[in-house]
């Protein structure tokens, strides 16, 4: 089994999953409570990466951090290092490939809690920072956890994107989903059979777990 | 100067309803103030342009000197900076914070333990709000906002989310609650005898509109238009007192009379309600009829509202009586008239002072 790969998806994975968190809470909050017209527009480019073909979105990624870019250039000159065919290259591009499934979940449950609870916290004159962290984080935990698994394993088990924008290349870019298709180009039937059962074990494992928690989360927090 | 609340504010809703309050309140003499008014005349929308949770198309609000808002100069504060305590229809408790958690929501604080300790809620301080009655909820409510030192207090239904025999009890508690509490209230309700039971001030609201501010007796009696004395319903109004009870029956004094009513419990100092249309008139004192109370009184005016005639009658303290307009015709009422005005005991409903 290539266990490299696999700790290098596992990395990923997580690196991607906590930056969407960071992104993803602000960006579902304004999305769930703005009334701005053009907000349609924001959304539709949030839900992009879920009908965009991953050769497509990479191609773009792959173009806008490549050296030539603005943002490629300034990356060049502030860490002497390149963002095509690196690690930092392919966590931007999953940030944005898995965007969708961190900000729909969370956003879902954002509006799932009473807007009254978030009104009575600012006449108590609680900021509005302080409400996001009191009332409506903890209320929407079960989307917000949802959110994260389900980036996480869209990580995990992306191909297409890392191709594009990390290529092949052992312990910086090759992911297990890389190594699968290597070994199965190699006709190494049983390593790439080994490799897939152990994602399909790791994917099941989370998503169980995910709801096995979900059960215990929903009776003590009743959102209605 | 005693605090006052100004409110001249315009908001206009994309379904076409259009809320335009002109309103003033001396909240250093009224320590309740009822906002009455039907469903959908803009009760609420009002207590939450006050609250500062939604932004009038045009106006000012000013408190107690105080600056709330005002369009023209460009001054909107934020609910954090107007701070009143709004409490919501169903309290909007935090599902996921315990009884004491709630109440110290603004901060730990002496007052916060204070007010646990005032409303009785330290018993109940680590249950979580889905595991407490409705009036168990109304207090650490009401607890939770006094906790913030609000300037101002207001409540939206504050009654309605309990069932019918706890409504009747909570009435007076709420109304004994916040005067405790020293924060001037504003009270939301379309249930004129809450209305009654809780304020001291009263604002009718109808279809958007302010139409009459004033202490509440004086609204009940003197309603400035038609559509007002309609929205109250209850056209007499009387401060009175219990001094007997036999049988069922209550004898309640009013005045120089001796009204007989069915005995629902209260005691001591009460308002008398009585409907207008419940309020019969005859010329001579009946002298075989089932109607417990007969009063002898003098007419003092007569208007004809269409097939119906409004008879403003004097009996020590001003009674309205609602007949049609044909029996105001045939006993040819006329201002100076002495009459007899016969009302069942059933028709009598006392609230608490």
């Amino acid at each position: 089994m290539d266990w490299q790969a696999i700790w290098l998806s596992v990395r990923l994975a997580v690196s991607t999953t906590l930056i969407l968190l960071a992104l993803g809470l602000p960006l579902a909050y304004w999305i769930t409570f703005s009334r701005r017209r053009w907000k349609f527009l924001v959304e539709a480019v949030v839900s992009l990466p879920l009908v965009l073909p991953p050769t497509v979105l990479g191609f773009y990624v792959l173009l806008a951090i490549g050296p030539r870019s603005p943002a490629g250039a300034l990356y060049a000159r502030l860490t002497g290092g390149m963002l095509p065919f690196s690690f930092q290259g392919l966590l931007v591009a999953s940030v944005l490939y898995s965007l969708p499934f961190t900000v729909q979940p969370v956003a879902a449950g954002f509006a799932a809690v009473d807007r009254r609870l978030l009104e009575a916290s600012w006449c108590l004159g609680v900021s509005r920072l302080a409400t996001f962290r009191r009332i409506l984080v903890p209320l929407a935990i079960p989307g917000i956890a949802t959110g994260a698994i389900l980036s996480f394993a869209h990580t995990m088990g992306e191909f297409g994107v890392v191709l594009m924008v990390g290529g092949n290349i052992a312990g910086v870019t090759r992911t297990v989903s890389i190594s699968i298709y290597d070994q199965v180009q190699a006709l190494n039937y049983a390593a790439a059979g080994e490799t897939s059962l152990f994602l399909l074990g790791l994917s099941f494992t989370v998503l169980a777990l995910t709801y096995a928690l979900q059960r215990r989360i929903w009776p003590v927090w009743p959102l209605s | 100067m005693a605090p006052e609340l100004i409110c001249r504010c315009r908001k206009r809703r994309a379904s076409g309803f259009e809320l335009d309050a002109d309103l003033a309140i001396p909240l250093g003499e009224a320590a309740v103030t009822v906002l009455f008014g039907p469903s959908g005349s803009g009760k609420t929308t009002l207590l939450r342009l006050l609250a500062g949770l939604e932004e009038p198309d045009a106006g000012s609000i000013s408190v107690g000197g105080r600056c709330w808002y005002d369009r023209s100069r460009g001054i909107s504060l934020a609910p954090q900076q107007r701070r009143t305590g709004f409490l919501f229809q169903d309290y909007a408790l935090f599902p996921h914070l315990t009884v004491a958690a709630n109440v110290r929501y603004f901060a730990r604080s002496e007052r916060a333990e204070r007010l646990m300790e005032a409303f009785g809620l330290a018993p109940l301080a680590g249950r979580l709000p889905g595991a407490i009655s409705g009036g168990q909820q109304q207090r650490v409510a009401l607890a939770r906002a006094l906790a913030a030192d609000p300037a101002l207090l207001l409540l939206d239904e504050p009654l309605s989310a309990l069932d019918a025999a706890a409504r009747l009890r909570m009435r007076h508690e709420l109304r004994r609650m916040l005067v405790e509490s020293g924060v001037p209230a504003i009270v939301v309700t379309h249930d004129r005898m809450e209305a009654v039971a809780l304020g001291d001030w009263m604002a009718v609201m109808v279809e958007g509109r302010i139409r009459q501010a004033g202490p509440i007796q004086n609204v009940f009696r003197h309603p400035a238009d038609a559509q007002v004395a309609e929205s109250v319903g209850v056209e007499n109004v009387l401060p009175g007192e219990i001094i007997g009870r036999d049988s069922g029956l209550l004898t309640v004094k009013v005045g120089s009379w001796y009204l007989q009513c069915v005995d629902a419990g209260d005691s001591g100092a009460v308002f008398v309600c009585i409907r207008a249309e419940e309020v019969t008139l005859s010329r001579e004192l009946p002298h075989t009829s089932s109607a417990r109370n007969r009063l002898s009184g003098r007419v003092r005016s007569v208007t004809l509202e269409g097939p119906l005639a409004r008879v403003e009658l004097d009996c020590g303290f001003p009674l309205m009586s609602v007949v049609t307009a044909q029996s105001a015709g045939e006993m040819q009422l006329q201002p100076g008239d002495e009459l007899c005005a016969v009302i069942k005991a059933t028709s009598v409903h006392l609230t608490a002072v």
